[in-house]
């Protein structure tokens, strides 16, 4: 298969000139982190401020007018985004959304090129590529402009995290007066800067393939090595862990194959966002990102959101087959799912409720996910630990031991009456008849 | 606690009662003025200014105590059981000696101080044994005694231990006998061990069919075991009992939970907390969803902040928690 690819002209009046949008989803062997709840739900579809993780990611690819096509690339089955697609074209009609599925894991660039002909269809001049386990603002409608001010070959959008943190994560080295990105390192073992990678790219079409191509070619020519940097490791959602399928030759991803090289030879601008960025990895980062999309919907004034009064401190979502006695107390940074029962004078604050769930009388729920199903029983107490906004990292030490900071109640679980769980996180159909705390119930 | 003790010495007809404090009578005082007038008597507080041990206290009320001749009742205040003062007092009498120790049976004797009594008879003791490692016996002193006004003679002003001077002095002269408990018994002078006499007080109460206890037919009251001051207010929806003891002017929120604790009078308890094996103090309050077990204690004027945890917490008086207790500590 051939790619051909016209030289870039400063003006695109000739060319397809639109933008398409590829979201990558990843696939079941991935997001194990996100257990005990990707047990259930693909963490893509996981409900975060009452909708899927990727309905984020959707509506913030609506509001950018020349945008009328959305891929996502992933490995889940065919039948799993059945749904979602078919709702989200009534909810967003002006997008066309289609799931492109690898049958083998490709990387996050190799992916893109597989599908590269699906992608060029209809000549687009650039392509938006958003990881789906991000919970941000998307500011994807600045970085079109920032693109076009600089005839950008790439913008990558950036955040600055503290200097402990930066490290586990793609390292961006930029000129803060063009916004150019000198050098991209993925997780360096030294600080090299703490302006980092939010996993959320804006290419030209007729850049970004042949980079990967050329990647492809020098992986042909140079196996295993290629340019696999020093400090790569495996701690980062984005990539692959290191088993056999990394070393096959199609495995490509922007972070570790194509970002370096792209600072060193094209026109790669940062648009540094000063709104909140989270990762959505491990399960208990669902609370966090709940309560940046609830706070973010709540200043939109989001009708979706209940109004405040004396037992509801704002932000908080109900969904409307939701039954909430009225002397329940609510909020701050509450999702209530479909069918789910809020008993007489129960709290919860910091928490979601899932599907069909219950918390019975008098029950307090703080900094936790109650799964779908579950059962928390008349003045039980189900709680994790707040942790720092500031903080990217969703354990905590406790007596010297790493705990989740949130307990996380799978499918199916039942707390008995009075019982306390602090700290846990309890696989789908258990049921907790005695107290426990900092423990993974399985 | 000391009410019952009061209680139980007016119905065997003394007539003056001495309490001998060394800190915070004042807020004794209030309820010491309704006793006099309920029971008839007098009752008079000396306080020690500096600490005079457990028999000094009795040389410095010798005034009151040799109002007559007659002789005089003395309790450890962290002591409960049923008080059997009126067969004490007959049987001081019938063996005419100068004292006589109240002893109870216990099953592990080693970690007490244990009462030997004279070869051949029932009563006269021969002497005490600290902590004993062979079994020399199993009574031991349960901290009640009824001694002549003679003893206050072998008594002087100055820090002193009836157990370990007094007692043995009269031991020697045979003059001291001991008179053996029937039912229960506690030292409680440990927060875990007031709140277990509480239980026992409680479940006395109830084999008695005593009308302190709030009947069973309150929509509210749990497995029993539960006295509520009539001054006590009690929110809608909760579930109180076993063993739960409400004080005077005590006020408790609705879809509140008890079980197995103490609340102090003019305590307050929110709506939805959650209270279990805890001592709330005087004035203290707890706060809505707050959940509180594992032997806490809270002393007089604690806060306790909305849906906080305490596992254990012995909170000193006029602190303000905010943050989780997860693990046993001491809040200073």
């Amino acid at each position: 298969m051939s790619l051909q690819i016209s030289h870039r002209g400063k003006s695109n009046g000739m060319s397809g000139g639109g933008t398409k949008a590829v979201i990558l989803v990843g696939g079941a062997s991935r997001g194990t982190r996100f257990r005990p709840l990707s047990l259930d739900v693909p963490k893509p579809l996981f409900d975060v401020a009452g909708h899927p993780i990727i309905w984020h990611c959707l509506t913030a690819i609506n509001k950018v007018p020349s945008i009328h096509e959305v891929h996502l690339i992933g490995y889940y089955e065919e039948s799993v985004f059945r749904d979602f697609i078919k709702d989200s074209s009534v909810e967003f009609p002006n997008l066309s959304i289609k799931y492109l599925r690898e049958y083998q894991a490709l990387g996050t660039a190799g992916g893109l090129y597989h599908f590269r002909d699906a992608i060029l269809k209809g000549r687009p001049e650039h392509i938006f590529v958003l990881n789906s386990d991000v919970c941000c603002s998307f500011p994807l409608n600045e970085m079109l402009k920032l693109s076009q001010e600089k005839d950008a070959e790439a913008v990558i959008l950036g955040t600055r995290v503290s200097e402990d943190a930066a490290s586990n994560f793609g390292c961006i080295v930029s000129d803060s007066h063009t916004r150019r990105v000198l050098h991209y390192v993925e997780k360096p073992e030294s600080y090299i800067s703490n302006l980092i990678n939010c996993g959320v790219y804006l290419f030209a079409t007729d850049a970004i393939f042949p980079s990967i191509r050329s990647a492809i070619k020098r992986r042909a020519d140079r196996p295993r090595l290629g340019s696999y940097r020093s400090s790569e490791n495996l701690s980062s959602s984005f990539i692959f862990d290191d088993d056999d399928e990394n070393q096959k030759n199609e495995v490509i991803r922007l972070e570790q194959d194509i970002l370096g090289d792209m600072a060193d030879s094209k026109q790669f601008f940062v648009y540094e966002t000063k709104d909140f960025w989270r990762q959505i990895k491990t399960a208990g980062s669902a609370i966090p990102a709940n309560a940046l999309y609830l706070l973010k919907a709540w200043q939109e004034r989001s009708p979706e959101l209940v109004p405040a009064s004396a037992n509801i401190i704002p932000p908080v979502y109900i969904h409307p087959t939701a039954q909430v006695h009225p002397t329940a107390k609510l909020g701050p940074n509450v999702s209530v799912g479909p069918r789910a029962v809020i008993g007489a004078g129960a709290r919860v604050k910091e928490s979601i409720v899932l599907e069909d769930a219950e918390i019975k009388h008098d029950a307090c729920v703080l900094y936790s996910i109650i799964g779908w199903s579950s059962r928390v029983g008349a003045w039980a107490r189900v709680e994790g630990t707040p942790t720092p906004v500031t903080s990217h990292n969703t354990s905590i030490i406790k007596n010297g031991v790493k705990v989740q900071a949130i307990t996380i109640l799978g499918k199916e679980c039942a707390v008995a009456d009075e019982i306390r769980v602090q700290n846990c996180v309890c696989l789908p159909f258990k049921e907790l008849k005695r107290d426990v705390a900092n423990e993974v119930i399985m | 606690m000391i009410l019952h003790q009061i209680e139980a010495l007016a119905a065997a007809g003394v007539t003056d009662i001495v309490l001998a404090v060394n800190y915070r009578p004042e807020i004794m005082e209030k309820y010491l003025k309704e006793y006099e007038e309920q029971f008839g008597i007098n009752i008079t507080i000396s306080i020690e200014s500096e600490p005079l041990g457990t028999a000094g206290p009795l040389k410095l009320a010798e005034e009151v105590l040799r109002k007559d001749n007659t002789p005089f009742f003395v309790l450890n205040s962290d002591v409960t059981c049923e008080y059997p003062f009126t067969d004490l007092a007959a049987f001081h009498k019938s063996h005419g000696d100068e004292g006589t120790i109240v002893v109870t049976k216990v099953e592990e004797p080693s970690k007490y101080g244990v009462i030997v009594h004279k070869p051949n008879h029932a009563s006269r003791i021969d002497r005490f044994v600290e902590k004993p490692v062979q079994f020399v016996g199993n009574r031991i002193n349960a901290g009640i005694y009824i001694l002549n006004t003679s003893v206050l003679d072998r008594i002087e002003l100055r820090p002193t231990s009836i157990e370990q001077e007094t007692f043995p002095n009269m031991v020697k002269d045979g003059q001291l006998h001991s008179f053996d408990l029937e039912g229960f018994w506690m030292d409680v002078g440990q927060p875990k061990d007031f709140l277990t006499g509480t239980c026992l007080y409680l479940s006395s109460l109830s084999k008695k069919g005593s009308k302190l206890l709030t009947p069973s037919t309150e929509p509210f009251v749990y497995g029993g075991n539960v006295l509520i001051d009539p001054s006590a207010r009690i929110g809608k929806n909760c579930r109180i009992g076993p063993n739960v003891t409400i004080g005077p002017d005590v006020v408790v929120g609705d879809g509140v939970r008890l079980q197995r604790c103490v609340l102090m009078a003019g305590s307050k308890v929110k709506d939805h907390a959650w209270i279990k094996s805890t001592i709330v103090g005087w004035n203290s309050i707890v706060g809505r969803w707050a959940r509180l077990e594992n032997v806490t204690v809270l002393g007089d004027d604690v806060t306790i902040s909305d849906e906080i945890y305490v596992n254990g917490g012995s909170i000193l008086p006029h602190k303000t928690i905010k943050s989780n207790i997860d693990v046993p500590a001491i809040i200073m």
